[in-house]
């Protein structure tokens, strides 16, 4: 009877063990995934891809200052070159073209500008698989020393009894 | 009045150096010769007194210059670029942080404040207030230069001086500018004090925690304030610049939120070390950190290195704070080498699920959305730097990379209170888990059935998985209350209710910090909201409608107005929801004669569910009518409410634990209330 215990705990626990994998696999794709495309173009482009180059910073479908002749003059470029069918990329190189780098509001994914995007989730993931490591090495540390009372999976229901009464 | 303030810095400036020079010495005397007979400790306590000085001279110059507002002294320079005759007195107040000058004398005046209630309360432990006390001190004598020499406030005009002022710019002639700036400066200032500690005690080789328990109410206050600086930085955007959102990623407010991030953080791995003496090197460093990263956001504000709608007129005083900087950043390095083994850790995690494991990775998250920050604001430097040519790095950039490590952080605002120290075993992960999971999957689901499509893109993603993790934490902090108070209701026999009540009291500081925690939900449940946004923009004229969701706008009239300070346009429009009129909106725009600029009063109409947020944004000019756009802003009010509850967690986690003895008080009356036969208390 105490072994059939013992079996449907370690199944239940290597179970939840894949059931958390799983889960951290899943939300890692979903923050790594980036923006799909919209189905509004004009939108998608004055409101992510391009700022108002007047100097005030904003995002170009966004800009309010009064009399801003910039991005009114912008926004009708923007319209007219989606009007001529010209693709995303091209409307951007163009924009590029005519006022420079910093009309994109984000730079672009390419050369350098390349590590702006990366280096974020670089140290993310590098500061997370660190201290997962740490913890490890730690813990196998701990685990060679002796814990009596610990090590009895079932004192741990009392234990939990004990910590969570003494933490009021 | 000039000549006062200017004297009154020059003393505090003295006082200051007086203070750190002598301070230090009486310091290395006590550490070198412990009985000298000259009495080192008379030395200290004249340079806390100097200390102590220093506020009341700074106090002083800070009267003076607003006295100068007041009365409207335009000879000097300050006062003739940031106010005017017509200026409302709240303005002429605000007037004092509006401009370079004016807000490092606020910082430095900010600084001595918090110096003086240090130094005011020595008695709490004198050798290692003396320490914070020099280093205070040290911090002073910079903010103190730099409004004696690249920054003077009490500078004159050259020449005729002007019969009016050019004003105070419109865009901080609003109720809450008097408070933001204020309020965002007492944070920044503030974690100069916790700074102050932490290296004094590191330097004097501190024995124990205690240095942490003197700090965690100034920590605590300090955070508090910066939280509340950023939210009313936040309002005061979305109220009056007009572009309809609160957060625009603009360097300014990254630099507010960077040392916000990173004293969060220092204020949760903090407990570790209380509790188990643990990461004390980590603590140090974090604390150090927050510090550096406030000064280097007034560096980024004031030096011109970033452009910025927010920054200061780019001025020489950026090399000022990068000396200061290195400074701080070599003594620190140099105090943590010489005394690091001071610093072990007493205990070591013991394993991965565990309260401290996610005190951990909730650290690492912290600083991984503020290096990300970091990086994103500095990063047009670098690209300049490498490529010749400079990048923008904008909303999407922070959407895209920081957005992501918010929501996972918000994940571990969930778990985090619901493991043990040390170590938690399966089962109780299991059972603590279970209902959260059930909750989270629940509103995944309900959101789905009632449209929310995830897949369509990311944004509806992000808003989807935000509400869902926010009932998961709601359900998981809600249980740990709801588990606590029915230990105590089996003690005392006291209702759910009133056993939580007493639960909260018997360790403010947990209960407190679960608001908080619930507050910051609250906040996100707010921000999710941005991925449903609609804004439409026509003109309107008289009696001409504009239908937006389930509004209908309808223009009633149109016209101008003036007043000394200024004209201003506005529109009458009357509002229908669902065809029933809900109410009348007055967006305008603002002409000021001072500074002769333009300035927008939003119109908005705010709901639990949504913001009607209506702006003026001018006539055209072939057919003279006015422009309005509208947005809808759905849960927007949830930011502010979430604020609230922050502030109300934090406040609570301030107030003193009730005392054993307290707690077996209100146990033996309840028991005897309960003994007492029915009509006896009548």
């Amino acid at each position: 009877m105490r072994t059939l215990r013992f079996h449907t705990h370690t199944f239940d626990r290597s179970l939840f063990k894949v059931w958390a994998q799983l889960s951290f696999a899943c939300l890692l794709l979903v923050f790594m995934s980036g923006a799909s495309n919209t189905f509004d173009r004009y939108r998608q482009l004055g409101h992510h891809n391009l700022i108002c180059t007047c100097g005030c910073g904003q995002i170009l479908l966004e800009c309010n200052h009064v009399g801003c002749t910039v991005s009114t003059q912008e926004e009708a470029e923007l319209r007219t070159a989606i009007a001529r069918g010209d693709s995303d990329q091209l409307i951007l190189q163009d924009f590029v073209q005519k006022y420079g780098p910093t009309v994109l509001a984000a730079p672009p994914q390419s050369g350098f500008n390349l590590v702006a995007w990366i280096a974020p989730g670089v140290v993310f993931l590098l500061a997370m698989l660190g201290a997962a490591l740490v913890i490890r090495k730690w813990k196998l540390h701990t685990v060679a020393m002796p814990t009596p009372f610990g090590a009895d999976p079932d004192s741990n229901a009392i234990l939990d009894r004990v910590r969570r009464e003494t933490e009021l | 009045m000039a000549a006062f303030g200017s004297f009154a810095i020059l003393l505090g400036l003295v006082l200051c150096v007086y203070n750190f020079v002598v301070g230090a010495f009486a310091l290395r005397q006590i550490a070198v010769h412990p009985h000298a007979s000259f009495g080192p400790e008379r030395l200290a306590e004249s340079a806390r007194r100097a200390g102590i000085g220093s506020f009341i001279a700074l106090s002083c110059a800070a009267f003076a210059l607003i006295y100068c507002a007041f009365t409207n002294d335009f000879s000097v320079s300050y006062i003739l670029h940031h106010s005017n005759r017509a200026l409302p007195w709240p303005y002429k107040f605000a007037a004092l942080w509006s401009g370079q000058e004016g807000s490092l004398l606020l910082w430095a005046w900010l600084l001595a404040a918090y110096g003086f209630v240090v130094r005011v309360r020595h008695k709490v432990d004198v050798k290692l207030t003396a320490y914070a006390s020099t280093i205070i001190a040290g911090i002073q004598i910079f903010f103190t230069l730099l409004i004696v020499f690249p920054a003077p406030p009490f500078a004159l005009v050259q020449g005729a001086v002007p019969a009016d002022g050019f004003g105070l710019n419109p865009l901080l002639q609003y109720p809450e500018m008097v408070i933001h700036p204020p309020m965002l400066y007492l944070g920044y200032v503030g974690f100069s004090v916790p700074f102050a500690f932490a290296l004094g005690a590191l330097m004097m080789r501190y024995p124990g925690e205690k240095w942490i328990h003197i700090t965690r109410r100034w920590t605590m206050v300090t955070w508090l304030f910066l939280t509340c600086g950023i939210f009313l930085g936040m309002h005061w955007a979305y109220a009056v610049l007009g572009w309809g959102g609160y957060w625009g990623w603009d360097p300014v407010e990254n630099a507010s939120l960077m040392p916000w991030l990173t004293g969060t953080a220092f204020l949760h791995s903090v407990m570790m070390q209380e509790k188990r003496g643990m990461m004390k090197s980590w603590n140090v460093w974090l604390i150090f950190s927050t510090f550096m990263l406030s000064i280097l956001g007034t560096l980024l504000t004031r030096s011109g290195l970033v452009s910025s709608v927010h920054a200061f007129a780019e001025s020489s005083i950026g090399s000022w704070f990068w000396t200061f900087l290195i400074i701080v950043l070599s003594v620190c390095l140099f105090t943590y080498i010489l005394q690091r083994n001071h610093l072990q850790s007493e205990h070591k995690l013991e394993s991965l699920v565990s309260r401290e494991s996610s005190f951990l990775f909730n650290n690492l998250v912290l600083l991984a959305a503020c290096f990300t920050i970091l990086w994103g604001t500095l990063f047009p430097i670098i690209s300049e730097y490498v490529e010749g040519s400079k990048v923008t790095v904008g909303p999407p950039f922070y959407n895209r990379v920081a957005v992501p490590i918010g929501i996972f952080l918000l994940f571990l605002t969930g778990i985090g209170p619901i493991l043990a120290w040390r170590s938690t075993s399966f089962k109780s992960v299991k059972r603590n888990f279970l209902w959260p999971c059930i909750a989270g999957a629940v509103t995944a689901l309900v959101l789905m059935a009632a449209g929310m499509r995830p897949w369509q893109d990311a944004g509806t993603l992000y808003s989807l998985m935000t509400f869902s993790l926010a009932a998961l934490v709601i359900t998981a902090v809600g249980s740990e209350f709801g588990r606590g108070a029915r230990v105590i209701q089996r003690h005392t026999g006291k209702n759910i209710l009133l056993s939580m009540v007493q639960l909260t009291r018997r360790n403010t500081r947990r209960y407190g910090g679960y608001f908080v925690h619930i507050g910051v939900v609250i906040v996100f449940i707010g921000l999710a909201g941005s991925a449903f946004n609609q804004s439409k923009e026509q003109e309107m004229g008289f009696h001409d409608s504009m239908t937006i969701g389930q509004y209908r706008l309808v223009c009633q009239s149109y016209t101008q107005d003036s007043n000394a300070n200024y004209d201003s346009e506005y529109e009458l429009l009357n509002v229908y929801k669902n065809g029933k009129f809900l109410t009348q909106m007055a967006p305008e725009r603002r002409f000021y004669h001072a500074s002769q600029q333009t300035e927008t009063m939003v119109a908005n109409h705010s709901t639990l569910q949504r913001d009607l947020y209506v702006v003026y944004e001018g006539r055209n000019q072939d057919t003279n009518q006015p422009i309005i756009k509208v947005i809808i802003n759905p849960l927007v009010a949830w930011i502010w409410i979430g604020l609230v509850v922050m502030v109300f967690g934090t406040l609570l986690a301030l107030v003193p634990n009730m005392s054993a003895d307290q707690a077996i008080k209100s146990r033996k009356r309840v028991e005897e209330e309960v003994a007492l036969p029915a009509g006896v208390g009548d």
